[in-house]
């Protein structure tokens, strides 16, 4: 499939990739210098091929308080979360951003490869009186992040934006049309994600490169922020066959209300039998990749599920599951690349320190 | 895309061959580099070592992956380009130039003439290219 985007993609000469079913942009000018420049100014990103899903009516409330792992309840109008939608065994189905648009409507928010799932799962899990609209066709999706994205937004669309709190977002008209516009991202920077009809897309697109100031990024940049920011991507260090307890040690689950999934995931936080995601700080350039093994005095302790050269720390990272015992940071471990044996440090996530997600622009 | 210099020898592989006196210089192409995008390591082979063509001789890393780079005749190693060890990037930048990235003495000079001339590479490149 391709987004509405793509022959602008291919007139700025982007590397087009399949991802999830869609061509999608990997990189146009390159990975790091797209990279550093969403670090240092704002870049704009094609996201049309994620999902997003309204939910509404008396009983919606009720409905997602099950479904998702986050609390509903406690999310104003204007405000939304990050959570699980997870199986019956607590296995991660996918992970979402839940918005409250108005005490009985909601929307999700899920990724393009568990989009057609997602959907069947949760409208066999819904009331007969709770609406379900698949709004994913109809709706585009541009992530606008880095610390210039509000000035840039703003001198690009000749109109000032509202102030937003990280995690909250608001309906808004751009130059005529209704966009949501939502302080969130998955970069660790500052900006926005920005909802807007999938016919019109283009003319913002453009819009918003015309300046200068916002560059074009792809899934290539996509990805180095958000592993050294310690982020999870599904697939990678969240799946079916695995529960969430080591990916967030318990965030982002509202274990005091019941939802699906959660018994198996209370067994396991209790029990305490399971590996934790951390991140992992190597010595140089040579980057473990998915799949290799994690040592600790050549005993097996983990695996590793990200790993890349990180643009801003100029030096080799890695996303992996490792026991308990070797969780800690400053824990020297190793990670077998090639039959070679590359000393790694458990580090504290967010592995890159200064992103300006939180600070108010 | 740059042009694949014409006084270069080339392999399926996507390596390039420049010979210099007895020695041979090995890079890989600009389609190669294009293809792997941002290089961020390259693990150079141990001077004085013996490949036969066809040999794993390198591993470029980049950003999204690890890529073999093969010997394209046998040969021994004999010079590694060790500036990559620090700027790796320059495969990118230069590919047919400073991104070299090996120099191999060959077991028989004349391996070379049987690689593909820049014409024939070019034809074996994928047609959107």
């Amino acid at each position: 499939m391709k987004t509405s985007l793509y022959n602008d993609h291919v007139a700025l000469g982007a590397r087009m990739v399949p991802f999830a079913g869609w061509d999608m942009p990997l990189v146009y000018r390159g990975i790091i210098p797209e990279h550093l420049w969403t670090r240092a100014h704002a870049s704009v990103f094609d996201i049309c091929h994620m999902g997003e899903f309204e939910i509404k009516g008396a009983t919606a409330e009720a409905d997602l308080e099950r479904l998702v792992t986050l609390g509903v309840a406690s999310l104003k109008p204007g405000a939304c979360a990050y959570g699980y939608l997870l199986a019956e065994d607590g296995g991660v189905r996918d992970d979402v951003i839940c918005f409250r648009l108005a005490p009985d409507r909601f929307w999700l928010v899920v990724n393009a490869g568990t989009l057609a799932g997602d959907r069947d799962w949760i409208r066999a899990h819904l009331s007969p009186h709770t609406t379900f609209t698949d709004l994913s066709p109809a709706t585009a999706k541009l992530d606008i992040q880095g610390p210039g994205a509000r000035q840039g937004m703003e001198a690009a669309f000749g109109q000032a934006l509202p102030p937003l709190g990280y995690f909250h977002f608001q309906e808004v008209t751009i130059q005529g049309t209704p966009c949501l516009l939502s302080r969130t991202g998955y970069t660790g920077e500052f900006g926005y994600e920005l909802y807007v009809p999938a016919n019109e897309v283009p003319r913002f697109w453009n819009c918003l490169l015309k300046s200068g100031q916002i560059l074009p990024a792809g899934l290539g940049a996509r990805d180095t922020l958000r592993v050294e920011m310690g982020y999870p991507l599904y697939g990678h260090e969240l799946r079916l066959e695995w529960r969430p307890a080591g990916a967030s040690r318990g965030r982002f689950m509202d274990m005091a209300k019941p939802f699906i999934g959660r018994e198996s995931v209370r067994r396991e936080l209790e029990t305490g039998a399971y590996r934790v995601l951390v991140g992992l700080l190597l010595e140089g350039r040579m980057a473990g990749r998915a799949g290799d093994p994690v040592m600790k005095d050549g005993v097996g302790v983990g695996e590793v599920t990200s790993g890349l050269f990180a643009p801003s720390l100029n030096v080799a990272v890695a996303l992996a599951y490792v026991d308990q015992a070797v969780s800690r940071p400053g824990e020297a471990l190793a990670i077998t690349v090639r039959g070679k044996s590359l000393n790694a440090r458990v580090e504290t996530l967010p592995l890159y320190k200064n992103g300006t997600a939180r600070e108010a622009r | 895309m740059l042009h694949n210099p014409d006084d270069l020898k080339y392999t399926k592989t996507h390596e390039w061959v420049r010979t210099k006196d007895e020695e041979i210089e090995v890079g890989i192409t600009d389609f190669a580099q294009h293809q792997l995008s941002d290089i961020t390591y390259v693990e150079l082979p141990e001077l004085n070592r013996h490949l036969d063509a066809g040999e794993e001789a390198v591993v470029v890393e980049s950003i999204k992956a690890a890529s073999d780079v093969y010997a394209p005749i046998a040969g021994t190693i004999v010079e590694v380009n060790e500036a990559l060890a620090t700027t790796p990037e320059v495969i990118n930048s230069d590919p047919f130039g400073a991104g070299w990235i090996f120099r191999m003495k060959p077991d028989h000079a004349n391996d070379v003439d049987a690689l593909l001339s820049s014409e024939a590479y070019e034809a074996s490149l994928p047609a959107e290219h």
